[in-house]
């Protein structure tokens, strides 16, 4: 890839159409294959279906292509409505690789390059070989430091592995072991009270246990082998048993860090760690702005993830100051973990009982500050104020006294215009000056292995 | 010294610079006007239907009450619109834009010009109608919300293109 000259035209791998379409072609195999046996009608039905979807696949194959631009990357596809997508690359937030089990049986993988205002389809190369696949993201990731796109992907070091035993029962303990541990109380209390409605039950709660058993195997195998390394173009996570999936987050793209600690892990001092990068929009918002979720840590120990954190935000955790005590009239049961804190660089919360949630938005990356103050905390003199991040995360410190909300907002404002001051301007296309400090730091890597 | 009077009144050709003098301003007092005629003719309809309803089904003197409970519960809705017109403010800073709006829940949100995704400018029907329209920030925070109704349309012209020239010189990346 890195060979050939920049500008031409390429195709996907030709099996790309057989793994596209394989789960639809299996299904379909099944049914025909049902069908078949069950009643002694003929398959034309399924088998035309099949064709169809065979031919529409093989003609998304032939009419789709892509190519590097120096800066962009274009990928052309539809054979009825032309679609042509020019993915700047020095905008990019996230570059994954993706390998589900079909194509990882073929030697095939699918790149996907996130943009901030990009849906889930739009920077999709499906399938490449993985050799490929691997040498487009190290010089996607070259082009957006700034390097020359030849670079060779700078190598990683891994910084922490997620043992599975831990993550089966991080797993069990967060929503499905709760759910199906109720449905065997239920069971046991009803038999109890009547047999004949527990023979009647028996059956609904034998599918909750396989729903919840699917939905741990599901997590267990997304999550499965979750590595974290680090390396100079940035964060890197593999993870999955069946199909695997790695993912590199470019360092600056991190929005904000999310610290999860459920009720029940609480006792084994474990927490899951979130990161939000701007991304893919959902459904869900209408305005074309949404969050990109990454786990970078599914279960893990407090060090681990305090050692994740620096990593991610390159900041140390500011000082953390509690609500007033008359808070507890507004938030009786959240009152227990409420606290919050910022320096130079960092803003902090911690909300929520039952699961506990730190959220941690660098003042860099601050959207906007707001200043809410609702009857009850008019009452009480209190005011909460939110530290808005790309997405729907936010840092909200809750339950302030109003005034020090009040100086709070020109503080958290004065102190994240001077972050973005400071910062390097990201999302530009890269110049001179900017190539050349990240350069250094890749080039010491490099020499250093 | 005929020169001198004329040094010192020079007359104002050029248009008002677009920086706007420092310090809050409101949204026009044509907003009131227009939530004002909102409430009543939303209060008109109810009261008609309402009364007519009563009336039919328990004679006259039900129809003047329930007529009368849509006045009542129309003045509590002025009173409360009138607050929440005067709450709405903003003011533009060097570096950011501060909206305050809210009776019931006061808000208040600071946002950096270079956060800015794009500037919407709307007006609905009645906003037509008294030539008025609402100007909207956006930011890539789906939670940051600055929003100002019922600018004149000058102003909102004028504040729509101050917005988008900050927002492209102080862009800052995501």
């Amino acid at each position: 890839m890195t060979g050939e000259p920049a500008g031409t035209w390429h195709r996907l791998h030709p099996l790309s159409p057989v793994v596209r379409s394989g789960r639809g072609l299996i299904a379909v195999a099944v049914a025909v294959a049902i069908t078949r046996s069950a009643t002694s009608g003929s398959g034309w039905l399924e088998v035309a279906f099949l064709f169809a979807a065979v031919v529409a696949a093989v003609i998304s194959w032939l009419v789709t292509r892509w190519r590097l631009d120096g800066a962009t990357l274009r990928i052309e596809s539809g054979l009825v409505r032309r679609d042509s997508r020019q993915l700047p690359i020095a905008r990019i937030q996230a570059v994954d690789v993706v390998r589900p089990f079909l194509a990882r049986a073929l030697g095939l993988a699918e790149l996907r390059v996130r943009l901030a205002g990009s849906s889930d389809a739009d920077g999709r190369l499906a399938y490449l070989t993985e050799q490929a696949a691997l040498e487009l993201r190290a010089h996607l990731l070259a082009t957006h430091h700034g390097l020359d796109p030849a670079t060779p992907e700078p190598p990683e070091h891994i910084v922490m592995t997620v043992p599975t035993g831990r993550l089966i029962g991080s797993v069990a303990l967060s929503t499905a072991g709760p759910a199906a541990l109720m449905a065997v109380l239920a069971g046991v209390a009803l038999a109890f009270v009547s047999a004949a409605a527990l023979a009647a039950l028996a059956v609904s709660l034998v599918w909750l246990l396989i729903v919840c058993l699917s939905l741990v195997w599901r997590r267990a195998s997304t999550q499965y082998g979750f590595t974290v390394a680090q390396s100079p173009d940035g964060i890197r996570i593999r993870r999955g048993l069946l199909g695997t999936v790695a993912e590199t987050i470019p360092a600056q793209r991190v929005q904000a860090v999310r610290v999860i600690e459920p009720l029940l892990w609480r006792p084994l001092q474990w927490c899951r760690l979130e990161v939000d990068v701007a991304g893919s929009p959902g459904r869900d918002s209408a305005d074309g702005t949404a969050r990109m979720r990454k786990t970078l840590l599914p279960a893990g120990r407090r060090g681990e993830a305090g050692y994740l954190l620096t990593m991610a935000i390159g900041a140390g955790m500011p000082g953390l100051t509690r609500p007033p005590r008359r808070a507890r009239w507004k938030a009786p049961l959240s009152y227990h973990f409420l606290a919050a804190g910022h320096d130079g660089g960092l803003a902090v919360s911690v909300v929520g009982r039952l699961r506990k949630v730190t959220t941690m938005v660098p003042l860099e990356k601050a959207q906007s500050v707001r200043f809410v103050q609702g009857p009850l905390q008019r009452r009480l003199a209190l005011a909460t104020v939110h530290v808005d991040a790309a997405g729907h995360v936010r840092a909200e410190f809750r339950e302030r006294p109003q005034e020090q909300a009040r100086l709070l907002v020109d503080e958290l404002a004065a102190l994240s215009r001077e972050a973005r001051r400071h910062a390097p301007p990201a999302g530009m296309p890269a110049g001179g000056a900017q190539a050349a400090s990240v350069a250094s730091p890749v080039n010491a890597a490099q020499s250093e292995a | 010294m005929p020169a001198a009077p004329q040094q010192a009144v020079p007359p104002p050709a050029v248009p008002p610079p677009a920086v706007p003098q420092p310090g809050p301003r409101s949204p026009s007092p044509r907003l009131w006007h227009m939530r004002r005629a909102e409430v009543l003719a939303c209060a008109v309809v109810l009261a008609a239907a309402a009364g007519t309803a009563a009336g039919l089904a328990a004679g006259p003197p039900a129809a003047v009450i329930a007529a009368g409970a849509v006045a009542a519960g129309a003045a509590l809705a002025l009173w409360f619109a009138r607050n929440r017109v005067r709450s709405w403010a903003y003011q533009e800073r060097d570096e950011d834009l501060i909206v305050e709006r809210g009776v019931l829940v006061r808000r208040l949100s600071v946002v950096p010009y270079g956060r800015m995704q794009f500037v919407d400018v709307t007006a609905g029907p009645a906003d037509r109608v008294f030539r008025l329209a609402t100007v909207r920030l956006h930011t890539a925070a789906a939670a940051s919300d600055a929003r100002i109704p019922g600018l004149e349309r000058d102003e909102a012209a004028r504040l729509r293109d101050r917005l988008a020239a900050l927002g492209e010189a102080k862009a800052a990346g995501l």
